[in-house]
């Protein structure tokens, strides 16, 4: 019955749950910085729709229309097509909560459904024009579903640390940098000062509107490699393939991610690995339960750290101040 | 002795209430200044057109002998102004240091090491004692406080303006503040603090300016002269009001308190061994400044504020038997028959809700009656019309919303309903602030008909001629304490000047 327990299927699992984290990790990275600025944009799921058929369009467009297109210059549209498709997203939502005020609850809700259905119908459009099935080029894909040349080939080791694409090490960089700026940062600490208390942000001569437009904007973009990598990366489906809602939880999972790392970007590397295994558990880990029991797992860990961490009440873990208030100096 | 600050022909108006009428000051280096006045003065008001926060309607401001604009605390800041707010504004979660440096410019690396010495300089320059890596949410008031002034310092301020800084600290705490303000006003810089404690005013200022209703009285020096003088200065004299004061009849004890103490938010006294006893058929006043515990009274008494020790009796009408009130919810005090009607300071945050209209305000306090599940509308519907009517509320119907009613209109409707019940014990927190004259009159003329019902009335207020002419008698609250119960026929205003700013058991010079 424990046959799953041999090393080589604990380190494929091992190996999986990486995949399957890392866009829980940009979600969660983007979702972080944005709600750190006291901006709760629900807007994940629609943001990474967005990347994903933003990068898919930029490096399939780009494809189609270059006479000899160079795999890595298509990568690399890819990204910042992503990166600024799904930043448009939270530009919209930015405008929306900062600049008029809106409800952020309701505003990022209605982003989550605007970039779902903008992706798909964008890119159901594509696929029609392609008829039917539209695919970068297996270049491209090589090049999101590969590990570091020569040192993937170590036995053991290569495999465990450097058989990743390319976005898993940019993701895990985003998150040390992310960490690094909220911390050590003069920007980061006038950025935290913005979500805990705006007011006090403002008096000591912060521009709190352009450190909210700021974070937000960057978060969403971060946001979008997520989408990106689901839709490059083969180990959720068919990868460099544009698929009818090819995201189906990964934004959710990443809002409530940022609750289980407690808005810490360094704990949402444990998060995202911890629920990337919970999501693929069910292929490696058979404990002979229905496929849905799984399924739940993420969602009993997320609720089961809120109340660790509300029990606990330490102040650093709380969200911030501010979290889903919107600032308008005159209110005093 | 060197300007640091001039003001000329300041003035500024909110809506159709002036906060400062034609007011010229100066402000000198070395020299701790002390702006006493009652509450509604203008006190906060100008020091907030030093520090950014307002902009004045007319007048000029010359800081260092150059005539300047302060559109915002920033730039206040950049003339070296800084002020130090009754609610401090720092974040909780950062530590000290971080609070201090927070929005400064400098590199993208914060260097925490080159930020703690420099606070540690400041500090041993001037005696604070401050934690730089302390966190804010771990800190007593004190420190938090310490922690605002070294902010200011960091930032090079020259003119410092405390705004009642002493009103949340222990007396040991409020020694030290002084000590520190005596060091600075030593190393030449311009210090301001705006109070309305007496004692505090003797022991630590060099001159003493006095405002009163918005208007500069003048400016004495703290040695010269004496408790009297500043508080006629700060008082005034008395103005004839002309509000009609019927006798008091059959009265009777209602309601009496003994030994209330409470705890604010902070774990210091609000309310510190409280006791009197407000008869029926009279109104007791309730003097003293902003925040001496007047708000916390008003909500133990009616069940909305935790009380720590301490009894709060009732005496029905026609029995003798006391009733005791402590520790019951609103809810609990009706179900025992206690008809208690309050009247909130915060109008549209506690007593009526500002979006919904006036018949739905009036269910607010009916909903229980009637078929259960379903709410009966026709007599809140017929309170509201018979409002709008008796009490000429003007409004375009009982269907608009609170929000949109003029703020006597709002008094109006809330007392309406608050009498409507027909208490035993009515209280009025600050029932005419912000209300014009003929509207105020209309209040004491519904709080008479109540007391002519035998209701026994509590009115909360600030202004002292008012006060001495509408009730008969007075309570005098101080920092939390009973500083005098008096006979409002007999007391003068100056008598409750002093009651208000010292407590008993403080010498009188």
């Amino acid at each position: 019955m424990f046959d799953f327990l041999n090393p080589d299927n604990l380190m494929n699992f091992f190996v999986a749950a990486i995949l399957a984290g890392t866009p829980l990790l940009f979600g969660t990275l983007g979702e972080i910085l944005t709600e750190k600025s006291g901006n709760l944009n629900l807007g994940v799921q629609g943001m990474m729709f967005m990347g994903a058929l933003g990068g898919f369009a930029g490096a399939y467009y780009y494809e189609q229309m270059a006479a000899q297109p160079v795999a890595v210059i298509s990568v690399l549209i890819a990204v910042i097509c992503a990166f600024l498709t799904a930043a448009f997203g939270a530009f919209l939502y930015s405008v929306l909560t900062i600049s008029m005020r809106a409800n952020q609850n309701v505003t990022g809700l209605a982003l989550t459904i605007f970039g779902t259905g903008f992706a798909n119908f964008f890119g159901e459009a594509i696929s029609f024009a392609a008829g039917g099935y539209a695919a970068v080029s297996s270049e491209t894909k090589t090049i999101f579903n590969t590990g570091i040349p020569g040192l993937a080939d170590i036995p053991i080791i290569g495999k465990i640390l450097f058989s990743y694409n390319f976005l898993v090490y940019f993701a895990i960089l985003t998150a040390i940098i992310l960490a690094w700026f909220l911390n050590r940062s003069r920007a980061g600490l006038n950025l935290r000062a913005v979500g805990e208390s705006p007011a006090t942000a403002d008096a000591a001569g912060i521009n709190v509107t352009r450190y909210k437009y700021l974070a937000t904007v960057i978060g969403g973009g971060i946001c979008g490699l997520g989408g990106l990598y689901i839709v490059m990366n083969s180990s959720n489906g068919v990868g460099g393939v544009w698929t009818f809602n090819l995201i189906s939880y990964q934004g959710w999972i990443a809002v409530a991610l940022v609750i289980f790392a407690t808005w810490s970007p360094a704990r949402a590397l444990w998060g995202s690995l911890i629920f990337g295994a919970l999501s693929v558990m069910r292929l490696y880990i058979p404990l002979g339960i229905p496929a849905q029991i799984y399924d739940m797992f993420p969602y009993i860990a997320t609720i089961a750290v809120i109340i660790g961490v509300s029990m606990r009440r330490r102040r650093e873990n709380h969200p911030p101040d501010s979290l889903g208030i919107a600032y308008f100096r005159e209110e005093r | 002795m060197e300007s640091a600050i001039k003001l000329q022909n300041i003035s500024k108006s909110f809506g159709d209430v002036r906060a400062n009428i034609d007011i010229n000051m100066q402000f000198n280096k070395g020299e701790i200044l002390a702006i006493l006045g009652e509450n509604g003065s203008g006190k906060t008001t100008l020091m907030n057109m030093i520090s950014g926060i307002y902009f004045p309607d007319s007048g000029s401001i010359i800081v260092d002998g150059r005539e300047v604009t302060i559109r915002s605390p920033r730039d206040a800041f950049s003339l070296g102004i800084g002020m130090i707010h009754q609610h401090y504004k720092l974040v909780e979660v950062l530590t000290a240091a971080e609070n201090i440096v927070l929005g400064l410019p400098g590199k993208g690396k914060l260097d925490r090491a080159a930020v703690s010495a420099k606070i540690k300089q400041i500090s041993m320059r001037y005696g604070f004692d401050i934690n730089p890596d302390k966190k804010v949410y771990d800190m007593s008031i004190s420190e938090k406080q310490t922690v605002e002034i070294v902010k200011t310092l960091y930032r090079g301020a020259s003119i410092l303006i405390l705004d009642e800084p002493t009103a949340v600290l222990t007396p040991q705490e409020t020694d030290r503040l002084f000590s520190v303000m005596r060091n600075m006003r030593d190393d030449g810089k311009a210090l301001i603090i705006i109070t309305h404690k007496l004692n505090e005013v003797m022991a630590v200022s060099s001159k003493v300016a006095v405002l009163r209703k918005g208007e500069y009285i003048g400016t004495v020096e703290t040695a010269k002269t004496s408790y009297k003088e500043l508080t006629e200065m700060m008082v005034g004299r008395t103005i004839s009001l002309n509000i009609e004061r019927p006798p008091p009849t059959g009265q009777q004890d209602r309601l009496e308190l003994r030994n209330i103490t409470c705890l604010n938010e902070e774990g210091i006294p609000a309310l510190d061994n409280v006791s009197f006893t407000a008869k029926s058929g009279e109104i007791l006043g309730v003097a003293g400044v902003a925040g001496s515990g007047q708000r916390e009274l008003c909500e133990a008494i009616a069940g909305l504020y935790p009380i720590l020790s301490g009894e709060i009796d009732y005496y029905p009408p026609g029995s003798d038997k006391t009733q005791p009130i402590v520790g019951k919810t609103p809810k609990n005090i009706r179900k025992m028959g206690i008809v208690l009607a309050f009247v909130p300071e915060d109008r549209l945050g506690m007593g009526l809700v500002a979006n919904m209209h006036m018949v739905d305000n009036m269910l607010l306090k009916g909903y229980r009656k009637g078929f259960p599940v379903f709410a009966d509308r026709k007599p809140p519907k017929k309170l509201a019309e018979n409002i709008i009517k008796s009490l000429d509320v003007v409004a375009p119907g009982v269907y608009t919303p609170i929000r949109r009613l003029s703020g006597g209109n709002v008094q109006k409707v809330l007392l309406g309903r608050e009498i409507s019940s027909q208490p035993t014990v009515l209280i009025a927190a600050y029932p005419v602030r912000g209300l014009d004259i003929n509207s105020s009159f209309t209040v004491y003329n519904l709080l008479n008909e109540e007391k002519k019902k035998g209701a026994a009335v509590i009115y909360i207020g600030e202004d002292l001629d008012i006060m001495l002419e509408l009730c008969d008698r007075i309570v005098v609250l101080c920092g939390g304490k009973v500083s005098g119960i008096a006979d409002a026929q007999s007391i003068t205003k100056e008598e409750i000047g002093m009651l208000m700013t010292n407590l008993p058991d403080a010498r009188l010079p």
